[in-house]
């Protein structure tokens, strides 16, 4: 078991290097130059000389080799470079900004595990009963509502209308609600429907029947032998989700004024800041892996299968 | 038979079932008699083997006994209660009573569960034993069934379908049960593991004065176990033998062919009954 979670481990870093090298290959075939983009970002009219001198000094004359581990050696000081927008340090930026989007982040996986665990479990135990409609059509609205249009159709009912909860900003746990709401939606839709197939192909397998035949309690059998392994597709799910969320909650944040990483990484592309970009794919590729490597921990702990080494029937 | 009566354990009360199929455009009736008119006891201590061709309604009336599948007509009474129409308290104290041994092992335990916890199981369901108490029995259990200590944190896929039918046994008999179904229990095994399987229940019954059920289409597998054999065709108990000799004796035209079709030790002497496969 240790083992395989020292192997585990082990693969991030490989995988981690070709997202750097990935990275900055793209960053060196896209047809923007680094200097130009500077001084465009500056609103300087660049001198061929400025240019010269500004490829210099961000390395670019020197071979792509060199300039790749350099950059490798940056990256694993967290040293991303300084923004050519607002001329901080790129990693200054994204770290104020961690607190706001890990935030959010958890608000809605929390509302959306709380929500669909419960509901995805009833419905796939009661099939066809009222709260399996109920819950089919939860996660048919979920799953077409665009959440830009479920952001603003909140902020006018609750916010407007019933001044329950502020309109944009962050601060309390108030702010927090709407934009988390917004962006759980389409999770409960997705966990829900997930959690429901899993349930009852699970309580179909014969050794849930055949526990029911040896008097096994109910408690027990929904506990133990369905619901642990029904959750693990949802689990799987959450893990490439807790990704998305992190790195690219940019339509909610835009809704809400959420100053949070979305934004600030759009706004980056488009004024053609490096650092930024680079940083932002790079902290991406990081966080990706991550939250993969915590899925496939916890997938060991619940199917301990995995981690052993054996005769593998079928 | 002389002296006491035994007591009769299971009663099966003409139990009929039939799985309806709906009528399909004009009106004829697609129903399908499964079992009909089914009636049969078994006594404490004793081994009731069953046997038919596939098809015959053997495991079908296996459900019915272990109360997962109700008949239409006809009562089944375990220890004079009536399964499917009693109270849950009931009901739970008969399943204690009543366990059983699948013919599939794998599909029978939960995959991701150890050795351990799938013997457990029942244990903890019915009773309440410390931690040492549990694991002592579970160890006990273990080498009751031919296994040993060093099994219990071992998974499912690690165990060869012989072993891991052991430890369909040992689950099923944790409970001190007065009865076990064996479904074909020993149908999917090779012939070494078969009698060596056979001999452990033989042993198990002897030890904890288990009856038995014995649901296969193994006639050679039947003899070496039962007491009484019933003869299952079309749904229907055709014939019931008190001794293997009844058996071989019996006229009965579907017997006679049942019988023919237990192979000779010697290929030669085998002989092909019905000419169909030639």
């Amino acid at each position: 078991m240790g083992s395989y979670v020292l192997k585990r481990i082990m693969t991030i870093v490989p995988i981690f290097l070709i997202a750097t090298l990935l990275t900055f290959g793209m960053i060196n075939l896209s047809p923007v130059d680094p200097a130009e983009a500077y001084f465009s970002a500056a609103h300087i009219q660049a001198t061929d000389e400025m240019l010269e001198q500004k490829r210099h000094e961000f390395g670019l004359d020197q071979p792509l080799l060199i300039q790749y581990v350099n950059a490798l050696i940056k990256i694993c000081q967290l040293d991303f470079g300084i923004s050519y927008v607002t001329n901080q340090p790129v990693w200054e930026e994204i770290s104020s900004r961690i607190p706001a989007t890990i935030q959010l982040t958890l608000g809605s996986l929390l509302i959306a595990i709380l929500v669909s665990v419960p509901l995805g479990f009833l419905a796939g135990i009661k099939k066809n009963s009222g709260i399996d409609h109920f819950s089919r059509f939860l996660s048919f609205i979920g799953a077409s509502i665009p959440s830009f249009w479920l952001g603003y159709l909140f902020i006018f009912f609750f916010s407007v209308k019933l001044d329950l909860f502020p309109v944009e900003g962050t601060g309390t746990w108030r702010h927090l609600i709407l934009p988390s709401v917004t962006l759980a939606f389409p999770l409960i839709a997705l966990y829900t429907r997930l959690l429901r197939t899993s349930v009852l192909e699970n309580s179909q397998e014969s050794y849930v029947l055949f526990a029911r035949t040896r008097g096994i309690h109910e408690k027990i059998i929904m506990g133990k032998h369905v619901l642990r392994i029904a959750i693990s597709p949802m689990i799987t799910g959450l893990g490439m989700n807790l990704g998305n969320l992190m790195t690219g909650a940019i339509i909610v944040e835009a809704v809400f004024s959420w100053p949070g990483f979305g934004r600030y990484f759009i706004e980056a592309i488009f004024n053609r800041d490096v650092p930024v970009i680079q940083g932002y794919v790079v902290l991406a590729a990081g966080v990706f892996l991550i939250s993969n490597l915590i899925v496939d921990l916890i997938q060991m702990y619940l199917d301990p299968r995995i981690s052993r080494k054996g005769r593998q029937y079928q | 038979m002389q002296g006491v009566k035994p007591l009769s354990l299971l009663q099966v009360k003409q139990v009929s079932l039939s799985f309806n199929s709906k009528k399909f455009f004009i009106g004829k009736d697609l129903s399908k008699k499964v079992l009909n008119d089914i009636s049969f006891t078994i006594e404490e201590g004793t081994c009731l083997g069953l046997i038919g061709t596939s098809g015959a309604g053997k495991s079908t009336l296996g459900r019915v006994i272990l109360g997962i599948q109700r008949p239409q007509q006809g009562q089944v009474l375990f220890q004079g209660y009536d399964i499917y129409n009693s109270d849950k308290a009931t009901q739970h104290n008969i399943r204690r009573d009543l366990q059983v041994v699948f013919q599939d092992s794998y599909s029978a335990v939960n995959p991701r569960m150890t050795a351990e916890r799938i013997i457990s199981e029942p244990l903890e369901n019915y009773g309440k034993l410390t931690k040492g108490e549990l694991r002592r029995t579970v160890c006990e259990l273990l080498e009751r069934v031919g296994l040993s200590e060093k099994d219990l944190k071992k998974y499912p896929h690690q165990f060869s379908g012989g072993q891991l039918q052991r430890i369909n046994i040992a689950r099923a008999i944790a409970l001190k049960p007065k009865l076990v179904v064996l479904d074909e229990s020993v149908s999917s095994l090779d012939m070494v593991t078969q009698s060596l399987i056979l001999e452990l229940l033989s042993e198990l019954k002897d030890d904890f004065g288990l009856s038995y059920l014995f649901i296969t289409h193994d006639i050679k597998a039947a003899f070496s176990i039962s007491d009484k054999i019933g003869v299952l065709e079309k749904g229907e108990l055709i014939e019931r033998y008190d001794s293997k000799d009844q058996f071989f004796s019996s006229k009965h035209p579907i017997v006679k062919r049942l019988r023919d079709c237990i192979l000779a030790e010697h290929p030669r002497f085998r002989t092909l009954t019905t000419g169909k496969l030639g």
